[in-house]
């Protein structure tokens, strides 16, 4: 797959030593609870795949309504529902037998447990791992545990980075006035790579009938459509003040992504390679092909021969 | 094995864009027996709230019921009439236990139908040669499918005489109880045994415990016979994102939860393991 068809560009992505066929990656929390789903994740074409977050003991997260779909995206509170690091190493043990490359996803309440958690998880196979200091309605983590910061960013970034020498991407949050300067502490922990963004928010759905906000932990991250615009101007922030500084590290755009076309857009605000979440939802498992096989007629079309061309091209 | 005679799967229920619960009124409780009872939804202030797909609606599809303030959790449609639509609850932990106390005129919310319904296995099973196996509160699930399949055979298994569902719905069918209490004593497996034996059921679609399912997929494949099965699995979102519902790399929520049994045999975990709300995996009871 890493091959470019006689006459397509070259869609292939290096990150930090990764090597993606395409520049699609699952997005954390979408379908990546089992081995299996994410095997169906590469058979459907699939670039690189994330596991959904794993924390040190397991959690049973928020009560349902955790994921519900509205005209402009989705809102969830799923909170961090997982079996634990050390079940989860069971489920994902040699993920390097995938066809594809597979990122972990590593949270905690503090330093100390988001790097106890990848120590547990690495030994895998792993060809990176992603920790969200983002997530925008689990109390405990995130940005309701302070996690968004530049101080906590660059501290929780350090500890991980010295339990694992493999590509490490810290997730960031759109909710905060400056996520640059985030991106920037998450460099100077020790981070390789930038993924952009989690969830927006938290927003709230209230059903009138029951006057009831609807999900169980009433607010959740909003995700889908309503985030693309917000998500690609902070990829092109963060693209925009890594430059500045003179700093190579990849960012992986996320946000809203369903069709070719965004993610190129998203490319050209300066990402490497795109998350999916959501559009699993809107247009089946199968989003992954669909998404590279339309952004290689747009780049053929726009004659675009390989990515590096696009990526950042919005950029000053 | 029995490719030839199986009519293909239809592809798993193409999405909604909404998924939001409707608030609904309940229109009608009836009690089943000792431990189940069914809430009839009426269906009238539907029009105005989107996220009920119900026009499309096949056997064997699940709406999420949700109780504000407390929980939603999937639920097969055992009624789909003019103007209402049901569930059959059976008692069991703290929802299910709300559900069963509720009354006439509260409203609870639903999305929905979704997954993957019963679907016609072709000409060489028509309805007088189908059997419909059901064992404790499957009934519920299989129920609308035995209304549309009035020919077909419906054997019910359940522990006891005060367990069993829709006697007086569907007044043909064959009963089994554990204790002996009604019907034939010992489980609906023995009556499957014997039709094949007798070359009288030409196709089998279950719902039940899983130990159950697991052995009428396992006669229908020794007899070469097509055969679906609904199996439950823990869901959140019911609409094929989350990934909590898997089964071996098949979400149940979109790509069930009716199998074929040829699709069953590839499932390691059918009849053996689940997932908990964590996503643990944990022993079928
Ligand atoms: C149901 C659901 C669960 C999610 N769980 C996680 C998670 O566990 N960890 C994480 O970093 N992000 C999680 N996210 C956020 C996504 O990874 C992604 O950043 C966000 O949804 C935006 O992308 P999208 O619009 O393509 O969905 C979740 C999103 C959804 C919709
Ligand atoms: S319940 Fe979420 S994928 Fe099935």
């Amino acid at each position: 797959m890493s091959t470019p068809d006689a006459t397509g560009p070259n869609l292939s992505v290096n990150l930090c030593g990764i090597k993606l066929g395409n520049p699609t990656v699952l997005a954390s929390g979408a379908l990546g609870m089992t081995r299996a789903l994410i095997q169906r994740v590469a058979r459907s074409g699939a670039g690189a795949a994330t596991i959904k977050s794993v924390t040190v003991r397991p959690r049973q997260g928020h009560n349902n309504p955790t994921v519900i779909a509205y005209e402009a995206g989705m809102l969830n509170a799923v909170g961090y529902s997982n079996p634990g690091a050390d079940e989860a190493g069971r489920e994902f043990a040699d993920i390097d037998r995938l066809s594809i490359p597979v990122l972990a996803s590593v949270v905690g309440e503090d330093a100390g447990e988001f790097a106890a958690a990848a120590e547990r998880l690495m030994p895998c196979g792993f060809a990176g791992l992603e920790i969200p200091l983002s997530c925008p309605h689990t109390p405990g983590y995130g940005t309701l545990a302070g996690h968004g910061t530049p101080e906590a960013t660059e501290q929780i970034t350090r500890a991980v980075r010295a339990v694992t020498d493999r590509p490490l991407f810290v997730k960031l949050s759109p909710n905060v006035p400056g996520i640059s300067e985030l991106a920037l502490a998450a460099i100077e922990g020790g981070a390789d790579g930038i993924c952009a963004v989690n969830t927006l928010g938290p927003g709230m759905i209230i059903n009138v009938e029951a006057r009831e906000p609807v999900l169980g932990f009433k607010m959740g991250g909003v995700s889908g459509p309503a985030l693309r615009p917000v998500a690609v101007r902070c990829v092109y922030d963060v693209a925009t003040a890594l430059r500045r500084h003179g700093c190579e590290a990849p960012i992986i755009g996320i946000g809203g992504i369903s069709t070719g076309r965004h993610a190129l857009e998203m490319m050209m605000a300066g990402a490497s390679a795109v998350g999916v979440g959501t559009a699993v939802y809107s247009r089946g498992i199968e989003v992954f092909g669909k998404i590279t096989q339309e952004l290689r007629q747009l780049c053929r079309r726009l004659s675009i021969n390989s990515l590096d061309e696009a990526r950042g091209a919005a950029l000053q | 094995m029995t490719e030839n005679h199986v009519a293909q799967p239809p592809p798993a229920a193409v999405s909604p864009q909404t998924a939001l619960p409707v608030m609904l009124e309940i229109a009608e409780v009836r009690r089943e027996n000792a431990t189940a009872k069914t809430l009839l939804i009426s269906l009238e202030s539907a029009e105005d709230q989107p996220g009920l797909i119900l026009e499309t609606f096949t056997p064997g599809q699940f709406v999420m019921v949700w109780v504000p303030r407390m929980d939603e959790k999937p639920y097969a449609l055992s009624y789909l009439e003019e103007g209402r639509a049901g569930i059959t609850v059976h008692r069991r932990g703290p929802f299910s236990k709300r559900l069963c106390e509720m009354r006439a005129g509260e409203r609870i919310g639903l999305r929905g139908a979704y997954g993957r319904g019963f679907w016609d296995v072709g000409e060489r099973a028509p309805g007088a040669s189908a059997a419909i196996i059901g064992g404790g509160c499957g009934m519920a699930v299989l129920a609308p499918l035995a209304e549309r399949l009035p020919e077909a055979t419906l054997v019910q298994g359940a522990r006891s005489a005060d367990g069993l569902f829709f006697t007086d719905r569907f007044p043909g069918q064959v009963i089994f109880t554990d204790d002996g209490s009604a019907g034939r004593h010992g489980l609906p497996t023995e009556w499957l045994v014997e039709a094949v034996a007798d070359g009288a059921v030409e196709a089998v679609y279950t719902c039940g415990p899983e130990p159950m399912m697991a052995r009428v997929v396992e006669l229908c494949r020794g007899a070469g016979l097509p055969c679906q099965a609904s199996i439950e699995r823990y869901m959140k979102c019911g609409i094929g994102v989350c990934g909590q519902c898997d089964c071996d790399g098949r979400r149940v929520c979109v790509e069930g939860p009716v199998f074929s049994g040829e699709e069953l045999a590839r499932m390691p975990s059918f009849g053996r393991r689940r997932r908990d709300k964590t996503g643990r995996q944990i022993p079928v009871e």
